[in-house]
């Protein structure tokens, strides 16, 4: 029976022969010029950073992960880090590092390109790319497009809603609505919206393919999804129509993915340097036509057909530090039975 | 059993294993208790905590209870029946432990968009964890003495009440480990509930690192799963007896008697032909869907073998560490009763129904403060697979152990060999195809680990497992189709040796 040891002696063997390789492969790589931590998708951010790479004439280390998982794990590793660069998804997480001390402040000129509603009032993070809230309708089923999420609590959006209630993008929404307009008004926006019986889908996607099928509406998405949809499709064969909300609308909220530099970094010129990249033009013309997302420089503007500029929008004012305090949003979620 | 205390040779190494086991609870005390006690008692007692914790109490209930009808029929029908292809149904029965829980999820899901919640959730994740209990269901009933059914028989009592109450209760410790594990895995699963969008205790505390970016919460939550899975393992020490479930050669000589099934073959066909048609036909053909859907563009052979080989490596590591640990833990749980051996089985557990995001952040802790060396590098994820799959690989070596006579050990013992020499030449040769076994089953579930790996490996670092998760997060299923083939591929080769092994 000695003999059935062999798959486990082998496997042990075998991990042994393993480790000079891996060495070999570069795991226990020597000292990286920049180490970024990355919550937005390697798919989407790779070709970027390896023209970074280029640019800085020094090497880049990124580890991809969750946004929210990588502010946690930034947390404990405190002083220790040997990240330099956090890009991050939403500007929550970032707001959570700057709460706790994480981040250095930026440098001026840096700061400067961006405009202040973009980016941490205390100067430690910054807005690269910007994306809208909206409202995604059929045109032959919504004859009169509302002007505010407020009017979808009326009686005759009943049976008509999608929305993603466990999408961070709508929680964020929900936040800003707390924020601006206080948490009994959002209580109270929040029951009606339920009692309106709308249909939950997983994320905006889901949302905005209902909306395009007439399964439900009107949906409450982020902008891009729209535009991206009609790139791989045409125009012509996307029927939903998207609506900017005017009037400085919760439901109009402009959210930020954005860049930090971490405390521990003992890179600080080449970090800035690498901030600097983010916000060029040649990369935020990357973000414009990858993800149609809004460029946030300024003196860049999105070539994306049909987008509307970015200061053509009436976005509410709003600290987006703020959109932080997402623990009392889900509790409301939660009261309100939506999550 | 061997009345004697555990000798400190073989204690030693397996308190040390019981002890980087315990290392997620030292740091769940410590972020939990940084507002106080007071702060963390009302977070762990509100009334959503509470209903989060039915839930999942709830859905692990139901999933162990259809595993445990799935994996011992299964186990019955293909080891002790003349069921046609027996050696077929035991490595397809085997296959599903490939298929991580977010990959059956997502095919159940784009199959039936309107599967989701509760049943969605119990569907994928009975299909995905049966296994577990099969394996060692099926193990123990090639390996037990028939003498004791033909004893039953011969006084006159029926088949059916024989399996009932001689069969079952032979397999009952096999069964009770295999259940554990899916309650346990149950538990802390987060890729099928997030799919299906039911939300569970773990699912609870993702969203709250999601939502606070604050630890102390989801360190509070993670306590009560910590306290439920000793209260579980207590359990299921209990449900043990003081029976002995071991034989002295003899019985290895005569092939097990297979119960003839007659007309009743076509249905236990048609049984087998259901679960493993939902279980590893549906799945794979929905990746067979995908990767058909895809174009060159999407395929990049020469970074997915490299991915493999890269996975291969790790997986192989954690499962050669986790074993060696796993085994005097495995030995002192089987042979010796009293409080050190039940509090190191219970240390090896206490960690299991942890989510992998609160055990990778606890590493991440440790590491980062006393071992800034090793962190991210290759051995501190080696040492996570340890601690987070010790169980898994205790629980193969522990009912493997127990099936080994203990008399040729005191034996071996009384010829003046050392207790860790007899660990190595008597006990780890008799139990040695469970041993392989629980190896093996490491080794897969290493291979689909996706939280811990994302948080631990060295930076730059890609498993297939990863990958799955970058493609599928910008929807790109038909580019991240073939690294969940591969990963299922992979994952079968070791899930077929176990289904083939036979003791």
């Amino acid at each position: 029976m000695r003999h059935l040891l062999a798959p486990y002696v082998s496997a042990l063997a075998a991990a042994v022969m393993l480790l000079p390789t891996a060495t070999a492969c570069g795991f226990f790589a020597d000292e990286a010029g920049l180490v970024i931590y990355s919550g937005r998708n390697e798919a989407l951010v790779k070709p970027l950073l390896d023209r970074l790479e280029k640019s800085l004439g020094t090497s880049v280390e990124v580890r991809y992960g969750d946004s929210a998982e990588l502010a946690a794990q930034l947390l404990e590793e405190g002083d220790k880090t040997a990240a330099d660069l956090f890009l991050s998804q939403d500007a929550g997480a970032l707001g959570a590092l700057s709460k706790q001390g994480r981040l250095q402040r930026l440098r001026q000129p840096t700061l400067d390109k961006v405009a202040p509603q973009y980016r941490s009032r205390a100067n430690d993070w910054i807005g690269v790319s910007g994306r809208v809230r909206v409202l995604a309708y059929h045109p032959d089923k919504v004859p009169n497009v509302p002007d505010s999420v407020h009017d979808l609590v009326k009686p005759e959006w009943k049976d008509k809603i999608g929305y993603a209630p466990t999408n961070a993008s709508f929680q964020a929404f929900v936040t800003a609505m707390r924020v601006l307009e206080g948490e009994d008004a959002t209580r109270t926006w929040l029951r009606g919206l339920k009692a309106n019986n709308p249909k939950a889908y997983g994320n905006n996607i889901n949302v905005l393919d209902a909306v395009d099928a007439g399964q439900v509406s009107i949906g409450l998405i982020n902008h891009y999804y729209w535009y991206e949809k009609v790139a791989e499709k045409g125009a012509g064969n996307v029927v939903a129509k998207l609506r900017f909300l005017p009037g400085g609308d919760p439901g109009a909220l402009i959210n930020v993915a954005g860049v930090g530099i971490l405390n521990g970094s003992e890179h600080r010129s080449t970090a800035d340097k690498a901030v600097d990249f983010l916000l060029s033009k040649e990369s935020q013309s990357y973000f414009a036509d990858e993800t149609k997302e809004y460029p946030l420089a300024s003196g860049v503007t999105s070539t994306v057909p049909d987008l509307p500029p970015l200061d053509s929008l009436k976005a509410p004012k709003i600290d987006l530090s703020r959109l932080e305090s997402l623990q009392q949003t889900l509790t409301m979620l939660r009261e309100a039975g939506m999550v | 059993m061997t009345p004697e205390r555990a000798p400190r040779t073989l204690l030693l190494p397996a308190c040390l294993a019981g002890a980087l086991a315990l290392l997620p609870l030292a740091y769940l005390a410590v972020r939990a208790l940084e507002r106080g006690l007071g702060y963390a008692w009302g977070i762990v007692t509100t009334e959503h905590t509470v209903l989060l914790l039915g839930r999942s109490l709830g859905l692990a209930t139901v999933v162990v209870s259809a595993c445990l009808l799935l994996g011992i029929s299964l186990a019955w029908l293909t080891a002790r029946t003349t069921l046609p292809g027996a050696a077929v149904w035991s490595v397809l029965a085997t296959l599903p432990l490939a298929i991580p829980s977010y990959v059956a999820a997502f095919a159940w899901q784009s199959a039936i968009p309107g599967l989701a919640g509760f049943v969605g959730s119990a569907v994928a994740l009975t299909l995905v964890s049966f296994p577990y209990v099969y394996l060692p269901v099926a193990a123990t009933l090639r390996g037990i003495d028939p003498a004791h059914e033909e004893v039953s028989r011969s006084l006159g009592i029926g088949p059916v009440r024989t399996f009932l109450r001689v069969t079952l209760l032979q397999v009952r410790p096999a069964a009770a480990g295999g259940g554990l594990l899916v309650v346990l895995y149950v538990l802390s699963d987060f890729g099928a509930v997030s799919l299906m969008r039911y939300d569970t205790f773990t699912r609870g505390i993702y969203t709250s690192y999601q939502a606070s970016f604050d630890r102390t919460p989801a360190a509070a939550l993670s306590v009560v799963l910590v306290l439920m899975t000793v209260t579980l393992v207590a359990l299921e020490v209990r449900t043990r007896g003081r029976a002995g479930h071991f034989r002295v050669g003899g019985g290895a000589a005569r092939r097990v008697a297979s119960h003839s099934l007659g007309r009743a073959a076509v249905p236990a066909l048609a049984w087998c032909g259901a679960v493993t048609a939902a279980a590893v036909v549906f799945p794979l053909g929905a990746l067979g869907y995908w990767l058909a859907a895809g174009n060159s563009a999407t395929w990049d052979p020469a970074r997915l073998a490299h991915t493999a080989g890269v996975t291969l490596g790790v997986a192989a590591a954690g499962a050669a560490l986790t074993t060696v640990l796993a085994l005097p833990v495995g030995a002192v749980a089987a042979r010796y009763r009293g409080r050190t051996a039940h509090l190191l089985e219970q240390a090896a557990y206490a960690g299991h129904a942890l989510p992998g995001i609160t055990v990778a952040l606890s590493l991440v802790f440790f590491a980062a403060r006393y071992a800034y060396p090793l962190y991210q590098e290759l051995p501190l994820l080696v040492g996570a697979y340890a601690v987070l799959f010790l169980p898994v690989a205790v629980a193969a070596i522990r009912a493997a152990i127990l099936q080994a006579p203990p008399v040729l050990e005191s034996v071996a013992r009384s010829l003046g060999r050392r207790p860790l020499r007899v660990l190595r030449e008597v006990t780890v040769p008799l139990a040695a195809p469970g041993v392989a076994a629980g190896a093996a089953l490491t080794f897969v579930v290493c291979m689909k680990e996706l939280p811990a790996t994302l948080l631990l490996r060295p930076t730059g670092m890609d498993t297939l497992a990863t990958r799955l998760w970058t493609e599928t997060g910008v929807g790109a299923f038909a580019a991240a189709a073939p690294y969940a083939a591969a990963l299922i591929v992979l994952a079968a080769v070791p899930s077929y040796l176990l289904g083939r092994h036979r003791t």
